[in-house]
């Protein structure tokens, strides 16, 4: 009986637990998934949250509901990973033994590291989604500021995707006058796949959002409502937006198996951590310069639940993970742009159509039950 | 030549689209130490244009871009 122990319950972990299930033999095979809440948040959905266009409640199931009935859920936080002993210690005092070690848990929001962000919202955690929701359901008028505040953070495009929401969203409301939007770009483009950068920085241009290039959010100074960047720029908000700094998991910290920003070192094939031929990493946690976004997540973990059962049957061709990425892009006024990509394909510059946005809406409904379940 | 720099970190960003080896350079110079040296490997196209803008920009310092096989790399000193 090999033991696969899978760390986090988001997408990653859920799409190796269930793949694994249906391709290895309960008889053989005992798969434990350690989650800390045991609540499962579609994420994607809290840009919706905070236009008010989502209840917070349709992002939250129970993970429980959403897992193989083979799969064991241990609802614990892991807080120690021990790989010469193979065992993960949880918070309670358990500690649990594996024979395969699956990290997939993910990025951890770092607000403190950015001084000055209690002056700022975000739509990074379903909480300050709602948060968010009632500012901006109260906001008469003024610069709403959007920026990034540190690197690497989760799905690239969302900022300046929220920007263009905003277009829409005070359009809709008739006060769209009164609103001037702002976007802070890191980069000397509007977005950071350059094939797409054309079209977004079009759709900004006639919604009539404002952006500055290079400017990454280095401090914020709310007594005169000012964002400063670490290129040595300066603006003045009324409403600030800023997506918080991002870090790996306390448990890859502690465990002394991340780097500087707690990242797992990922081999970008084979998702095995290196140095380790037992432990894989799926998702936010790894190192890889690809997207953290749960389209990267979902097609990680295809991946790694195959292999694993290939592993444990003995049998079976080992697949590589080709960097395949796919994401939807809202940009406001239901129209949407498909972006996809691999590590051998940049993306072909995208095209805007209705077609895309009924895409994105599709995936939010076919999650739970397709996604999740590693169905495609 | 690149072997006459000691490089202090080594950032592979082939075949990476989005967010891009910018970012990636962005993200390993704030998690560095001033003086350090940097090189990224890039296959995106749009880094020759992008790198060293923002180099400039934030007042680091580009020690040079050198053409390899299927890639560019750039090596970048942390300034400030």
């Amino acid at each position: 009986m090999k033991k696969v122990l899978i760390l986090g319950g988001g997408v990653g972990g859920t799409i190796v637990a269930n793949v694994l299930a249906r391709r290895a033999s309960p008889n053989e095979t005992n798969i434990t998934l350690v989650d800390a809440t045991g609540r499962h948040v579609y994420q994607p959905g809290f840009i919706y949250v905070a236009l008010g266009d989502e209840k917070p409640e349709n992002l939250v199931r129970d993970e429980r509901g959403l897992l193989d009935k083979h799969v064991n859920l241990v609802i614990d936080e892991a807080i120690l990973i021990d790989p010469d002993e193979k065992k993960v210690r949880l918070k309670s005092g358990r500690i649990l033994d594996y024979d395969y070690l699956v990290v997939a848990t993910g990025a951890r929001l770092c607000p403190e590291e950015l001084p000055g962000f209690e002056a700022a919202h975000h739509f990074y955690d379903l909480d300050a989604s709602v948060r968010l929701s009632r500012v901006l359901d109260s906001f008469s008028g003024g610069r709403i500021v959007i920026g990034i505040g540190g690197m690497p953070y989760k799905c690239p495009p969302a900022p300046v995707e929220f920007a263009c929401l905003l277009d829409y969203y005070f359009t809709r409301r008739g006060s769209r006058h009164k609103v001037e939007i702002h976007y802070l770009s890191p980069l000397p483009r509007v977005f950071p796949i350059e094939s797409v950068a054309h079209l977004v920085q079009e759709i900004m241009d006639s919604g009539g959002i404002k952006y500055t290039q290079l400017f990454n959010v280095e401090r914020i100074e709310p007594e005169n409502n000012l964002v400063h960047s670490l290129e040595g720029e300066s603006l003045k908000y009324d409403l600030l937006i800023v997506v918080p700094p991002h870090r790996g998991t306390k448990v890859v910290e502690n465990s002394g198996l991340g780097d500087r920003g707690g990242w797992i070192p990922t081999d970008k094939y084979t998702l095995k951590a290196k140095g380790y031929d037992d432990i894989y990493v799926v998702g936010d946690a790894t190192d890889i310069p690809i997207s953290k976004a749960g389209a990267t997540a979902h097609y990680e973990a295809k991946v790694v639940g195959e292999n694993i059962a290939a592993d444990i049957r003995g049998s079976g061709t080992k697949r590589l993970y080709d960097g395949k990425v796919q994401c939807f892009f809202d940009a406001g006024f239901k129209k949407g742009m498909r972006i996809a990509f691999d590590y051998e394909h940049p993306p072909k510059p995208a095209r805007l159509s209705r077609r895309w946005y009924y895409m994105k809406m599709l995936i939010k409904k076919i999650y739970w039950s397709v996604i999740l379940k590693g169905w495609i | 030549m690149t072997q006459d720099i000691k490089i202090d970190r080594v950032i592979d960003a082939r075949g990476s689209f989005c967010p891009g080896p910018l970012m990636e350079l962005i993200k390993a110079i704030k998690e560095a130490k001033v003086g350090e040296v940097i090189s990224v490997y890039s296959s995106d196209s749009g880094s020759k244009r992008d790198i060293p803008i923002w180099v400039e920009k934030a007042g680091h310092e580009l020690l040079g871009v050198f053409d390899r096989d299927s890639y560019t790399e750039f090596v970048v000193r942390k300034k400030r």
